[in-house]
């Protein structure tokens, strides 16, 4: 259920935008004293900053050296050097190099098939009248309401026999009705009249899908997509409980080793001499780096899409 | 096309759901759920007999979904007011995008700095240490692991659940600040009269949700502290599913406690829908 409230903000982002220009002029009437403009500024300042300093601790602390982080005591806000060191070791094989490897794959493969499957189900759903759509929206439907809890569904995985596949992590979270209630609505904003003419001009139902209505939802394809991309980069449950075989653990397991559980990464580990190993926690701040820096490679193309996907939502009313 | 969509749902979440009837039965992986004995509701008397684990996960969840509600529920609406109130576009663009971040990490990531920041060996220990003070035991420390999740939990979501309330008020009606202000109305009297009541629909939206979602309370995020504070502090209802069910095998007590868990979520969701809409609310769905 939380799912569903944080999801519905693709439409709500759109009011946002459109909003600020029409609101401003107005404050002028009643306008807030210094001090409490003060205070605000403060308040939202330290926000940002609690926000913002743990990311540069971790950026510093990786590349600092040991020396630097001996006599810190091990987490620092700034470094003493530029060291690249740990960044290196930690990607040049073994370890966490595999399970990168494992995380991207299975974000990689599971966000498209996701895309995929929600999408021609939303679009099937979105034109009534096609055989069993009633039904069928249903089954959606009753899935929001209903969850089947954590042990039947560990079950259900077991007995199809996915434990410690890769097909674990993806077939059970495949499709979210949610997000097939998003897509559903939007596609079912297309004209009419689009579509028909696909029709007339020859097109089947697969073509004029692939064709016509997801080149026209590319912006809401985008969010949903980028949902269920975070949802598989993050995955950690699901791994835990589906994957005994840790050479098959995703980036999320292996950072709980070694970082919160603080296992000391071996030479062993990593396919690094002993002698060059970088200190400890330099190695620690590199690895959970590498794990955030996905998502902040996509998060600035993320708002993009939003606010795209939104203008496109609003003008179609 | 609906074929491959639809066949996901039915397999992993409509026979899941039916899979609950192992809660009725002496279950045993190697019969299977159609051999395993049936033994009707004796699996359930745990949530009768005062099995001292499962009421302290009761304890715990209830305890947790409280003070998340008080100390959770109004940071958003409280940021959302000010970052609102930012008259530079620009300025409040960013504000924005630095506090969403946090919702897209994974919890691993999130306790992970929480434990560089606060842990034994972490910044603000290092800090006290250099300044040959005594450091302060707060990861780890079971009396202040309430404290710790709900600081996580409005660490990582408080800035994103800013969104929805930011577009209730860019709703508002202009008119209506010109006209109160006209009317003599103090900031604090439109804030009262004016904003408050546009966001009502949202707050009671969301607060619905999180009725439904009370006995959820933050599983991963438990899983990942768990053994540095006890169960005692941290066992709540779904961990305790997890730890008895799928770690120590007791399957049909998990699933019955997990089954009552589910149809009471159900109810909360339902009745508090019913409760909006006597408030004349739409709440999240009316039928």
């Amino acid at each position: 259920m939380t799912t569903t409230a944080t999801r519905v903000e693709p439409a709500a982002e759109t009011t946002n935008t459109a909003g600020p220009g029409r609101r401003r002029k107005s404050s002028r009437l009643n306008r807030p004293g210094v001090p409490e403009s003060l205070l605000k500024l403060v308040i939202l300042g330290f926000a940002v900053l609690v926000v913002v300093v743990p990311f540069l601790g971790i950026v510093s602390t990786s590349l600092s050296s040991k020396e630097h982080l001996d006599a810190e005591g091990g987490f620092v806000l700034w470094p003493d050097a530029v060291n690249l060191e740990a960044y290196r070791s930690v990607l040049s094989g073994g370890v966490v190099t595999r399970a990168l490897v494992v995380s991207v794959g299975v974000t990689v493969v599971g966000t498209l098939l996701s895309l995929l499957v929600t999408s021609m189900l939303a679009y099937a759903l979105s034109r009534p009248g096609s055989f069993g759509s009633r039904p069928a929206l249903l089954v959606v439907l009753l899935s929001l309401l209903f969850s089947p809890g954590l042990l039947p569904v560990y079950l259900t995985v077991r007995g199809l026999g996915l434990i410690d596949t890769f097909a674990a992590l993806v077939l059970p979270v495949l499709v979210s009705g949610f997000n097939v209630i998003v897509l559903r609505s939007f596609f079912m904003g297309i004209p009419a009249e689009v579509l028909e003419s696909a029709r007339v001009d020859g097109a089947g139902d697969w073509q004029t899908f692939t064709r016509i209505v997801a080149p026209l939802s590319k912006a809401v394809l985008a969010v949903v997509g980028l949902f269920y991309g975070v949802g598989y980069w993050n995955a950690f449950f699901g791994a835990l409980i589906y994957l005994n075989d840790q050479s098959r653990w995703p980036l999320t397991l292996v950072l709980r080793t070694y970082v919160l559980n603080n296992t000391q990464l071996s030479a062993g580990d990593l396919s690094a001499g002993a002698e060059s190993l970088p200190a400890q926690p330099a190695l620690q701040m590199a690895m959970l780096l590498v794990s955030i820096v996905p998502i902040l490679i996509v998060y600035p193309f993320l708002q993009r899409h939003f606010t795209k996907g939104v203008i496109t939502g609003a003008v179609k009313g | 096309m609906a074929v491959p969509g639809i066949t996901a749902l039915l397999l992993f979440h409509y026979l899941p759901l039916l899979g609950n009837v192992i809660a009725f039965e002496d279950y045993q992986p190697f019969l299977g759920i159609l051999g395993s004995e049936w033994v009707g509701l004796e699996k359930f008397s745990i949530l009768v007999n005062g099995d001292p684990a499962f009421v302290n996960a009761v304890k715990n969840t209830l305890v947790l979904t409280l003070v998340q509600v008080i100390f959770v529920f109004p940071a958003p609406i409280m940021l959302a007011l000010m970052i609102n109130s930012l008259l530079s576009d620009r300025l409040r663009r960013v504000v924005q995008n630095v506090l969403y971040l946090p919702h897209f990490l994974s919890w691993v990531v999130v306790v992970a700095i929480f434990q560089q920041l606060l842990g034994g060996s972490g910044l603000l220990n290092s800090f006290l240490r250099s300044r040959g003070a005594e450091t302060l035991d707060i990861i780890g420390n079971p009396d202040l692991f309430i404290g710790l999740l709900t600081s996580q939990v409005v660490w990582k979501d408080s800035g994103w659940a800013t969104i929805l309330f930011l577009a209730a008020l860019s709703q508002v009606d202009q008119s209506l600040y010109e006209a109160s202000a006209i009317d003599g109305a103090s900031r604090s009297r439109q804030l009262w009269h004016v904003t408050l009541p546009a966001l009502k629909g949202v707050i009671i939206l969301l607060l619905i949700l999180r009725l439904g979602d009370s006995l959820n309370v933050g599983f991963e995020q438990i899983i990942l502290q768990q053994k540095a504070v006890g169960s005692e502090a941290s066992e709540v209802i779904d961990t305790y599913v997890f730890n008895y069910g799928i770690l120590g095998s007791d399957w049909g007590t998990s699933a019955a406690v997990g089954l009552v868990k589910g149809v009471i979520a159900t109810i909360l969701v339902v009745g508090a829908n019913k409760v909006a809409h006597v408030f004349g609310e739409d709440g999240v769905y009316r039928s």
